[in-house]
């Protein structure tokens, strides 16, 4: 028996990265513009998408990619709405990956979409970790989880191009400093969208729909400048 | 940071065994399934090296991955029973979090998740280094060679 050494020099999440890269080329190809959305469990992702959906009918074609660790109920909700919703129950998975994504993605008839939203598995932590192929990550952190949370994760304030603070209408009856959020999360990301929002009252919620319509057609456009080109 | 302390959808409370059950099974799973591809990583390598055991596998994990280095091992240690890397030992060296300034290109560490650039003071995006999760070399023992090298 020999003693050796081996260097190896591999990501560990190389088979990911790989799908999520592959995942984005075809969406790329489709022209649609792809939302990783992610939050603690109860901050408003399902009700958010709801009054997305409302406020875009009849000008753009949403589909959902609904991921819980069990049961179909986000999917129903969604398409009561008359939406495409396709549900992933990780089974114990506290996030989703770019083969979930993938496998998903082929029960959706996506040459016939604008927007897609993945509704991510509640949790703060793990699935910043993984890529899915989206083009951006927007995350909701709703007021009555308090001021903190940009401290104690950072990683997903700091990769998320939005931020959406959800329950701005629940602030005269909680400690919560707003102020104090968008401090902290600047430092994690000073490029940041923040919006703020009440999914009850409706309020600040055509900020974030401008926002959107603005990045649906930024993708429509590149693939336009390509197809010319 | 692992899946326990995330605030997530574990079903802590209800206080039946079965809940508490399931809690435990979900809590590791995140460290569980990077645990599993650095597993096939590590067996892939020790076939392509004639390896019979690896003693030592050296890995490089960013100080803003969000990765518990004591959950990876406990994950790790249990995946890999009865395969060559069983009872290896995982050196997790921490990369600290390193950003590049787009206007003056200043490389700095990044402290209390303080994205900024200390000089021209604007928001810097580009990480050099902190996402890190690498598997960086293997150590171990590899068959008598036959002659042929």
């Amino acid at each position: 028996m020999g003693q050796i050494e081996v260097p190896v020099v591999r990501n560990i999440l190389q088979a990911n990265e790989r799908l999520a890269a592959s995942n984005r080329r075809r969406f790329q190809e489709a022209g649609i513009y792809v939302i990783n959305l992610m939050s603690s469990p109860g901050a408003g992702k399902t009700s958010l998408l709801e009054k997305t959906i409302d406020g875009l009918a009849g000008q753009l074609r949403m589909a959902v990619i609904e991921g819980d660790i069990q049961s179909s109920h986000d999917a129903e909700r969604i398409r009561t709405k008359g939406v495409q919703a396709v549900q992933i129950n990780t089974e114990g998975g506290c996030h989703l990956d770019a083969n979930m994504i993938q496998i998903a993605v082929e029960s959706l008839e996506l040459e016939n979409l604008d927007v897609l939203i993945i509704e991510n598995v509640g949790n703060l932590v793990c699935p910043a970790e993984f890529d899915l192929g989206e083009h951006d990550k927007v995350m909701i952190l709703s007021v009555t989880e308090g001021d903190d949370k940009p401290l104690k994760y950072p990683l997903m304030f700091q990769l998320s191009s939005v931020l959406v603070i959800n329950k701005v209408d629940l602030l005269p009856y909680i400690h919560c400093d707003v102020q104090l959020i968008r401090e902290r999360t600047r430092q994690l990301n000073g490029n940041q969208e923040i919006f703020e929002v009440s999914c009850t009252s409706g309020s600040g919620m055509d900020l974030w729909l401008e926002w959107l319509k603005k990045k649906v057609q930024g993708v429509k456009d590149q693939l336009s400048r390509q197809g010319e080109a | 940071m692992p899946c326990f302390a995330a605030g997530g959808d574990h079903p802590r409370q209800g206080g039946s065994l079965n809940d508490l059950n399931s809690w435990h099974e979900d809590s590791i799973v995140h460290e569980l399934s990077i645990a599993q591809s650095l597993l096939e990583i590590v067996l892939e390598e020790s076939r392509k090296h004639r390896m019979t055991k690896v003693r030592v596998i050296r890995l490089q994990v960013g100080e803003l991955a969000a990765v518990v280095p004591d959950s990876l091992m406990f994950c790790f240690g249990m995946i890999s029973e009865n395969t060559v890397a069983c009872g290896a030992i995982l050196e997790i060296e921490a990369v600290p979090v390193v950003a590049r300034c787009s206007q003056c290109q200043l490389m700095f560490e990044v402290e209390n998740h303080v994205f900024s650039c200390p000089e021209c003071d604007v928001p810097v995006m580009d990480l050099v280094s902190g996402r890190d999760l690498s598997v960086m070399s293997m150590e171990g023992e590899r068959e008598e060679s036959d002659g042929a090298d």
